[in-house]
């Protein structure tokens, strides 16, 4: 059974097609582990057995029947928990939605269920997707099967420490500034940030707006593009959507090798500030890209630097006017509604009870950045600064084919270590906040360890050319396991179920 | 200039969020995070940079008017905190003044 959950969700899907497994068999296999492990991790914040079960048995009816079916039919997969889902709570990790059951599935979930995927759960989250350590969720801190000391990134730590644990082999995320692949990069998993209005936001809890992307969390590149392959596309329910044909991710990723491959190194994303191992892993990947064929340049994008200020504008302003929504009035909480208190003050007692501090800090900033006289000058001001990340981006694809840098600046820090300081957390996303301010597509790719800790490499693709991000991660993940013997994951120690009462 | 607690006290007010008198104290020197981003951001923000939204531009994302079935009144009520007569009851909106 252990062997089971480690295989990928391609090799699963591929057994359950030649009807040598069943997925009701596999979810057994999951839901085992997930109770094993899940009071110590902390991943999932509900997990639906019966309805998993029943949804295993309906694929694995159907395959019997003959129906044509999906490479990842019967598959297991963990659901962030700001996707809306009919059947299970979608809470966003906050107070504010605690037990709410939307009325309508998000597409991406609808697409999961259409290709007979089965959706055993609820990953945790940082509050409303805002955090870099999965520690601002109401519901505790999920930790990282690595190191349970240590966080697992955010806000997606709770999808990624799945997939590193072998709870589930896929998860989805939502990505704002790196929440998919920064806790892809600190848990040794693929995570990845298609293009902008690649997959529908449709029934994903809005956060910022313009920022916001849906994408895939896996163990592998292969996993990775399947399953982006299943949720991505042009959806009606998502104004943003792009009505453009969608590239063959799953072929680029089986990609032989680089020839011909330019790829930029991009100079402001490293050294001050980079923890030394960090820097090792990546120069050995970059050393490993050339020897697969790609010619390697070093490419200066300077308005880089201006990103994490100018997000630091733009979502919280988004996020403010997003959340405004949570009023206690139609959904959600509703505090002091006792008779003596008008809607407004319901309003205010309901935000003040149902928001944590991070929220409440970002939600005050926004509204800062938002008064009147200082809209042009703040949120005008950071837009501005996109055009010029815009404009860095599309000069370096005029020499290079994809970008790469490290995915983080350090390895998992410690809970805890960084909850007093705003500025050391936004830190954790300094690289990979510029793809979301221009829309581009990347991923991070594990690339090796630093003091047994999981170290990621990304890498940028223009706007709809996800596929060169799967090329670039296939040959790379290919290389590294030839290197080492085995995946990265096949490492990871066994996690202390002691250690920890959750 | 930094933010003082009376400002945050105020900015909690236009966003519907009652904060304690220690979170206001709090939160003011933490906001300075965004003053010294304002800061940033303004050394490349000049006014011949044009404003930038999306990554691809798009023209037109409107689609026909036509009625399509939508939620049911009961589907959208089963979130509420409370509703009555197939509507949402709120608290008294309009105040004694």
């Amino acid at each position: 059974m252990d062997e089971l959950i480690r295989l990928s969700a391609a090799e699963l899907g591929r057994r359950m097609a030649a009807g040598e497994l069943t997925s009701e068999e596999l979810t057994r296999a999951c839901l085992a582990r997930i109770e094993a492990l899940n009071p110590t991790l902390n991943a999932f914040l509900h997990v639906d057995a019966e309805g998993a079960l029943a949804a295993a048995r309906a694929v694995d009816a159907r395959r019997a029947a003959g129906d044509e079916l999906g490479p990842l039919a019967g598959v297991p997969i963990g659901v962030k928990d700001n996707y809306c889902t009919t059947d299970m709570p979608t809470t966003c990790g906050s107070r504010m939605l605690q037990g709410w059951i939307p009325p309508y599935d998000a597409t991406v979930v609808k697409r999961l269920r259409e290709a007979g995927l089965v959706i055993v759960g609820k990953t945790n989250m940082d509050e409303f997707a805002m955090g870099s350590s999965t520690e601002t969720s109401f519901y505790g801190p999920t930790r990282n099967p690595w190191d349970t000391d240590r966080i697992p990134g955010g806000s997606g730590g709770g999808s990624a420490a799945a997939v590193a644990s072998f709870m589930v082999p896929l998860a989805v995320g939502s990505d704002t500034g790196g929440s998919i692949r920064q806790p892809g990069a600190v848990t040794g998993t693929v995570g990845v940030k298609p293009t902008y209005g690649g997959v529908s936001r449709y029934g994903l809890v809005a956060m910022a707006s313009s920022l916001d992307q849906p994408g895939p969390c896996t163990r592998s590149t292969e996993d990775a593009a399947l399953l982006q392959a299943v949720i991505g596309g042009y959806d009606a329910h998502d104004s943003a959507s792009l009505n453009m044909p969608v590239p063959d991710l799953i072929a680029a990723a089986q990609a032989a090798d680089l020839t011909g491959v330019r790829i930029g190194v991009v100079t402001e994303f490293q050294g001050e500030g980079y923890e030394r191992g960090v820097l090792e892993r990546f120069a050995e990947a970059v050393e490993l890209l050339r020897a697969a064929g790609a010619e390697i340049f070093e490419v200066s994008c300077p308005a880089f630097t201006y990103a994490l200020p100018a997000y630091y504008l733009i979502q919280p302003a988004e996020l403010s006017s997003n959340l405004a929504r949570f009023d206690g009035m139609r959904y959600g909480l509703r505090a002091g509604d006792d008779g003596t208190h008008s809607a407004e003050q319901v309003m205010n007692l309901s935000r003040e009870e149902g928001f944590g501090r991070e929220a409440k800090r970002r939600i005050i900033i926004g509204t800062y950045a938002l008064s009147a006289g200082y809209y042009d000058a703040y949120y005008g001001s950071a837009q501005k600064v996109r055009t010029l990340i815009q404009a860095d981006f599309t000069k370096a694809f005029e020499t290079v084919d994809v970008l790469i840098s490290p995915t983080t600046p350090t390895v998992a820090f410690r809970i805890g270590e960084r909850m007093s300081d705003p500025m050391s957390m936004y830190l954790a996303d300094l690289c990979t906040i510029p793809s979301n301010m221009a829309g581009n597509a990347s991923a991070s790719f594990p690339c090796g360890l630093s003091d047994g800790l999981p170290v990621g490499l990304q890498v940028m693709a223009p706007p709809m050319a996800d596929e060169r991000l799967y090329r670039v991660g296939g040959v790379l993940e290919r290389a590294l396991e030839s290197a080492w013997g085995h995946p990265l994951l096949d490492v990871l120690p066994t996690i202390d179920t002691q250690a920890v009462t959750a | 200039m930094g933010l003082t607690a009376a400002d945050v006290a105020r900015l909690g007010a236009l966003a519907r969020i009652q904060l304690s008198e220690q979170e206001c104290a709090e939160l003011a020197p933490e906001l300075d995070v965004i003053l010294e981003s304002i800061r940033r951001v303004s050394e490349v923000a000049t006014p011949e940079v044009p404003m930038a939204t999306h990554a691809i531009t798009m023209t037109n994302v409107f689609r026909d008017d036509v009625v399509q079935p939508s939620m049911t009144a009961e589907q959208a009520l089963s979130g509420a905190p409370d509703n009555e007569d197939g509507r949402f009851r709120v608290p008294q909106i309009l105040g004694e003044e």
